[in-house]
């Protein structure tokens, strides 16, 4: 049998525990649900500098015009397929010292004897010197207000400055890109918010009332769901006449887009409805005489928008990339709109890219870091969605 | 701090049995994010054949980490620190705690030397394998069986555990078994290599009382016949006295007292094993009956009757894929409710006393019946009100739900939470919400500066009275309590029934009590109702329910119920209830 | 078990509505129909068309009926006879052809879902057992990767990567020498040369979902008490892990060609387009472009009646697998 033994002294009031952080915890007994949610989500790094990636995207489509050194369509057709100039700090003068002058490498032209086809060579020695803020092409910015300010751009309007090359009209890459993020980040928004729309709306009905209801809105979406996109896509964005114009296009692209992409929001948002609406707290609400409308709205909505924003934010992606595969393919957006897709377009066959890897290279890079940016931020955000659970 | 044996003289020291297992010393961390939580700090005890030692503590005392030590399957982020496990075997001795996690030798210990039960019986087996298939596992690996052996040996183990059929059951699985059927599977599985050790973590505490009974019993023969030691980790006092030889009580991580069954229940030092105890023993009294002797029910109008309801599942759909048989949940089920008392239903798990309560406020609507509510007007049917009646209805009657935790928005600050009932009732806005808010959070022992802060600042006690605070909000006069001391630690359960008879005091109203556990009826409640799958089968006096039970069921389960006393264990004298 | 199957067949019969619903609607919508194009070609070139002709064929064809009536006969023609309608471009009966490229798209898929299960199967366990090591974290990385690069960008990257490293050609399924000839030990070679651009391109995406799927869930089943019980019981970790959490984690695992295949069968339509490959893909394309609805309405039901049937295999097996679903 067990000796008889106790301790004694003054009896402790709570578990040991040694801090591996200096400082005080964070007083969150008074934080508000969103301010929690920030702590969690800022200490997830990657997600932070993937959200300050997706701003400045829409920042670089939002003043396209000015930090494009060109505009879109400028085309040059003594440039066509012209290989990147490297942007350099410092000039070698005649004597050898170096002096500082920013300034890309020019091009030389050289017939290739056989197919008598002219192709550029960079030529280390020429200088074409560039500043900031130069005057160039005359624009509209958001088509209201003309400057002819860039950012970046020759000192000389004849000169030329193809920073990633040209594309096979001897139109600036970087510029067409620079245009492209406009229609193709914006694109993303705004399906993504026709998606909401109907995602929410159908999966809050069918989560909040179920029965019939609720049947009926599943078999939609199970239709809808099981149906593989792409195909569906195609099928639909064939069906816009050619003749239509490219404003139109790219509202009904946007369309069709979200039209296939509300259902996960629909699922999701209905699943958390169903889960939600059994809580102890939505009875509790129910029972303190809360209106149908103020328990969706006050009791349930809180609890939701924060995965709703994480939910939208990964299917952000899916729609830009929806856009540049019809856009790649032929039948979404068409010239003069420029989108990534559009660009793509150029990069059809290994022939043409083997012999401008750049027209490839940069569109693709664009859309990838975009798409990497947006999952990385949705991920982030879905793990910060719920700052209560431990 | 310092350790303090007491002589107790009691036993000769050549009369005991021989030491099978001793833990020297053992302290354990956990890293947390933040902060290194040390969950075990300097426990020793010994375990010795064919003994019992209880360790007993509330939630967060470090008991089934202790536990869970001794067979080295800690989480990952745990490690020992300190001190030894040393398993006994004739002279030779293994330090558990020494061995490398990759040693062959612990794997023999864990199922071969030393066998585990966990408290959730339906999460701790395997979903996707049959019963049969886990326990041979155990078989074929400790101890050396081919196929068919294994199997014939997991039969009969069955049969040891009381399995009715074992032959048919074990290619059963886990879905298709009750609790109680899943804790003997459990109990067969950690038997199977004939361990020397038992170590049972919380075992019945997800059981109905009666199922608990059973499954103590059966441990006890086995561990008696088997000659096994065993560790049993509870919270409940009750259980600890039903079965302990020895006892350690754990706090924060050490052991604040151990000794005999007898020295603690009955010559307790440590002021939490004093306190421990006083809550439980308190509970063994009805707070009612002096308080309120001069009840006379019967001269009274009830405020709240309840005549023949009934609500019945599953009987509708039966025109597709066949779901025939219908649920009586709640059976034909007559009750009143006097002004001012306080009525306890009590049932096992399935007995649909859940249900009796979510009719009355009819967030379920009933099959049959109707529920008649006295209040200030004309008498209500509420089975009949209109969306409108049934607001003004919900105003009266409130509820307080079991889990603090789920029962609060946690996205709303304690202020919003108490003060919707009062801002939807359109009764009052603003500075005068605050106010009274304030003075609720006063009447319920919390400080008015708190309703700032959101839930998650608060512990499940404090949470349970943010609960209270908002079903009072609106001046009811019928409190509907579901299991609303059922998740708290038992000291944390006193203190709130304390609360609510004082509230009672205060405000003059009726509480429904809907509860599994017997005691806190008894200590809250003036009458008692007994419910068994779905039927009312005996309404009386408290007292007259817990020490003179008439219906032969509520007589099995008032004697299941563990009495905290070792020189008088109720489980002796137990009388079962065959239906 | 067979109630179950049954079930499920009678809850597909409504999606199948569903979906050729959209199928009849995707063929309706371009304006016009096929003779009001063909006309004006004709017209175009000089052709003189006899109105009586056109009148004859706008009958036969059923142009002029309500909609669902026309509905019902090309729904009707599908069902009982087989006959997808006609192929106005290629002046042949739609079905006689869509069966070879729809046998080629569901042997690509397939070949893609194995390889699926095969790279993320040991790849998930791995990362949920070693979570936050080396190795798990590089995992990671690639997986975001694979799922951040949409298909034909990654199919145009593999072809140039294979044309300018390995100085291979990799459109198609097979050399030129090889397409007409009959099968032989070098045919296959050939197939497994060009086929693997294809699969990695079609199955990178989903092997990233789906590592991720089977990391998070073996992640929540490790903490699951049946696993203590397991170790308690004396298994060593790997073979209690093997045998009880990964075996339940299997489930979603299954359950994953529901989503899977849809996005497989997506892939390859693109990716068949940008590699140049017989399958529906490139068919389908042109058939949208030329305007031969009936074609590509056929292509559309018929790809989404695959996905269907996939889902229903899927939701067998975790049947199987799972008692709790086969008995409840």
């Amino acid at each position: 049998m067990l000796a008889h033994t106790f301790i004694e002294g003054t009896p402790e009031t709570g578990p040991a525990v040694s801090s591996l952080q200096a400082g005080k915890p964070i007083e969150t007994a008074v934080a508000g649900p969103w301010r929690l949610i920030w702590t969690k989500f800022a200490r997830n790094k990657v997600a932070l500098v993937a959200g300050v990636i997706i701003l400045a995207l829409y920042l670089i489509g939002l003043f396209a015009e000015f930090l494009a050194p060109a505009l879109p369509d400028a085309a040059r057709p003594q440039f066509t397929n012209a290989p990147p100039q490297e942007l350099r700090l410092f000039v070698t003068e005649q004597d050898g010292s170096q002096r500082f002058q920013l300034h890309v490498t020019g091009y030389t032209m050289s017939v290739d004897q056989v197919s008598l086809r002219r192709s550029y060579v960079i030529d280390e020695n020429a200088v074409v010197p560039i500043g900031f803020l130069v005057k160039g092409a005359p624009y509209k910015l958001w088509g209201l207000f003309p400057s002819d300010v860039h950012l970046l751009g020759p000192l000389k309007s004849t000169d030329t400055m193809y920073l990633l090359g040209t594309d096979k009209l001897g139109r600036d890459l970087l510029s067409r890109l620079i245009h492209g993020t406009r229609v193709s980040m914006s694109i993303g928004l705004i399906g993504v918010a026709i998606s909401l729309c109907l995602g929410v709306t159908l999966g809050a009905i069918s989560g909040f009332y179920g029965g019939v209801v609720d049947l009926v809105i599943q078999r939609i979406i199970e239709v809808i769901s099981s149906m593989p996109t792409i195909p569906l896509w195609l099928g639909l964005a064939a069906a816009i006449p050619l003749s239509w114009s490219p404003l139109t296009v790219y509202f009904l692209i946007t369309l069709i887009v979200s039209l296939f992409g509300w259902t996960g929001l629909a699922r999701e948002v209905r699943g958390r409805f169903f889960a939600l609406r059994g809580e102890d707290f939505v009875t509790a609400a129910r029972l303190d005489g809360s209106s149908e409308r103020r328990l969706i709205f006050r009791h349930i909505m809180p609890s939701l928008t924060s995965h709703i924003l994480a939910v939208v934010t990964l299917a952000l992606p899916t729609m830009i990339v929806a856009e540049t595969a019809l856009s790649f393919l032929g039948i979404g957006l068409k010239a003069p709109v420029v989108s990534w897709g559009v660009l793509l377009q150029d990069a059809q066959n290994v022939r043409t890219i083997a012999g401008a890897p750049w027209l490839l290279m940069w569109p693709a890079g664009a859309v990838v870091l975009t798409v990497l940016a947006y999952n990385f931020l949705g991920d982030g955000l879905r793990d910060a969605a719920d700052p209560y659970e431990s | 701090m310092t350790v303090h044996p007491l002589s107790t003289g009691t036993q000769p020291a050549g009369d005991e049995a021989p030491i099978v297992l001793s833990v020297e010393h053992l302290s354990l961390d956990f890293r947390l994010r933040t902060e290194i939580l040390h969950a075990v700090r300097d426990v020793s005890f010994v375990l010795r054949r064919g003994e019992t030692l209880c360790l007993v503590g509330e939630s967060g005392s470090g008991k089934s980490v202790t536990a869970r030590a001794l067979l080295r399957i800690l989480d990952r982020n745990g490690a020992i620190t300190g001190g030894r496990i040393l398993l006994g075997n004739q002279g030779e001795e293994i330090d558990v705690a020494a061995l490398s996690d990759r040693d062959p030798k612990l794997l023999q210990i864990r199922g071969g030397r030393i066998g585990l039960i966990f408290q959730e019986p339906m999460s701790s087996l395997s979903p996707v394998h049959t019963i049969g298939s886990q326990i041979i596992e155990a078989l074929r690996l400790h101890r050396r069986m081919d196929k068919k052996q294994a199997r014939a040996e997991t039969i009969e183990l069955l049969r040891q555990v009381e399995i009715p059929n074992p032959d048919k059951m074990v290619d059963r699985y886990t879905f298709e078994f009750s609790g109680g059927m899943r804790q003997r599977a459990m109990i067969a599985m950690a038997l199977a290599a004939d361990p020397d050790i038992l170590i049972a973590d919380e075992p019945t505490t997800a059981l109905d009382v009666t199922t608990q009974a059973e499954i103590l019993d059966l441990i006890k023969r086995l561990q008696v016949s088997r000659g096994m030691a065993m560790l049993l980790i509870t919270h409940d006092m009750g259980v600890v006295a039903e079965v302990a030889d020895a006892v350690a009580v754990m706090r924060y991580g050490r052991i604040v007292e151990a000794g005999s069954a007898e020295d603690i229940f009955h010559d307790a030092r440590h002021p939490y094993t004093v306190r421990l105890l006083n809550s439980t023993v308190k509970l063994e009294q009805n707070q009612r009956t002096a308080a309120r002797a001069e009840t006379s029910t019967q001269a009274r109008q009830p405020v709240l009757s309840v005549r023949n309801l009934s609500k019945v599942y599953g009987a509708s759909s039966a025109w597709f894929g066949g779901n025939s048989h219908a649920l009586k949940a709640v059976d034909d089920v007559s009750l009143d409710l006097y002004p001012g008392e306080n009525l306890g239903i009590v049932g096992e798990s399935g007995s649909g006393k859940t249900t009796l309560g979510r009719l009355i406020l009819r967030t379920v609507e009933p099959s049959a019946g109707t529920v008649t509510y006295h209040g200030a007007g004309a008498p209500m049917d509420v089975t009949a009100l209109s969306k409108q009646g049934l607001k003004a209805f919900h105003r009266d009657v409130r509820l307080v739900f079991q889990d603090p935790f789920a029962s609060l928005n946690p996205r709303m600050t304690v202020k919003e939470i108490i003060g919707d009932p009062l801002y939807v009732s359109g009764k009052m806005r603003g500075a005068a919400i605050e106010a009274r808010v304030a003075e609720l959070l006063t009447l319920v022992g919390l400080d008015p500066m708190a309703m700032e802060r959101y839930p998650h600042a608060f512990s499940g006690g404090q949470r349970q009275r943010i609960g209270i605070a908002r079903a009072l909000a609106l001046d009811p006069k019928i409190i509907i309590a579901d299991e609303a001391t059922a998740a708290l630690d038992v000291s944390i359960r006193a203190q709130i029934l304390d609360l609510l008879l004082d509230i009672q005091q205060k405000l003059g109203l009726s509480f429904i009590f809907i509860s599994h556990d017997i005691s806190v009826v008894r200590y809250f409640c003036d009458r008692v109702a007994v419910m068994r799958l779905g039927k009312l089968v005996e309404v009386g006096t408290a007292e007259q329910i817990c020490t003179q039970p008439q219906h032969p069921y509520t007589q099995s389960l008032i004697s299941a119920v563990p009495n905290p006393d070792p020189r008088n264990k109720r489980m002796l004298h137990r009388t079962r209830y065959v239906a | 078990m067979l109630n179950y199957v049954i079930k499920r067949l009678i809850y597909m019969i409504p999606t199948l509505f569903g979906m050729s619903l959209i199928a009849f609607m995707i063929i309706q919508l371009p304006p016009g129909d096929y003779l009001t194009s063909m006309l004006a070609t004709m017209a175009e070139s000089g052709q003189n068309v006899d109105p009586a002709q056109l009148e004859a064929m706008r009958r036969a064809y059923g142009f002029d009926d309500p909609i669902w009536l026309q509905y019902w006969k090309w729904i009707s023609g599908i069902i009982f006879r087989g006959d997808f309608g006609y192929s106005f471009e290629w002046n042949r009966p739609v079905a006689d052809l869509i069966w070879e490229r729809m046998g080629s798209t569901l042997a690509i898929s397939i070949a893609a879902l194995l390889f699926v299960w095969a790279v993320s199967l040991p790849i998930g366990i791995y990362s949920a057992m070693r979570r936050h090591s080396v190795g798990d974290y590089a995992f990671t990385f690639l997986g975001f990767i694979g799922l951040a690069v949409p298909n034909f960008i990654m199919a145009l990257a593999l072809m140039y990567f294979s044309y300018k490293v390995l100085g291979q050609s990799v459109g198609g399924l097979f050399s030129p020498e090889y397409v007409e000839a009959p099968w032989s030990w070098g045919k296959f070679v050939d197939l497994l040369a060009h086929l693997w651009i294809p699969i990695i391109v079609i199955g990178t995406s989903g092997t990233a979902a789906l590592i991720r799927i089977l990391r998070a869930n073996l992640t929540d089943e490790l903490n699951k008490p049946y696993v203590v019980t397991a170790k308690a019981k004396g298994l060593p970790e790997y073979k209690a892990v093997l045998k009880y959490p990964v075996r339940i984690a299997l489930n979603p695992f299954v359950s994953a060609i529901g989503w899977v295949l849809p996005e497989l069968v997506s892939g390859v339509t693109i990716t068949a387009i940008v590699l140049n490959l017989p399958t529906a893909g490139p068919l389908l394309l042109r058939a949208l472009i030329s305007q031969d609805m009936y074609l590509a309405g056929s292509f559309i039901l018929l790809m989404g009646v695959l996905t269907l049937f996939g889902m229903l295999i899927s939701d067998i097996l975790l049947a199987l697998l799972d008692p709790r679903i086969r008995f409840n």
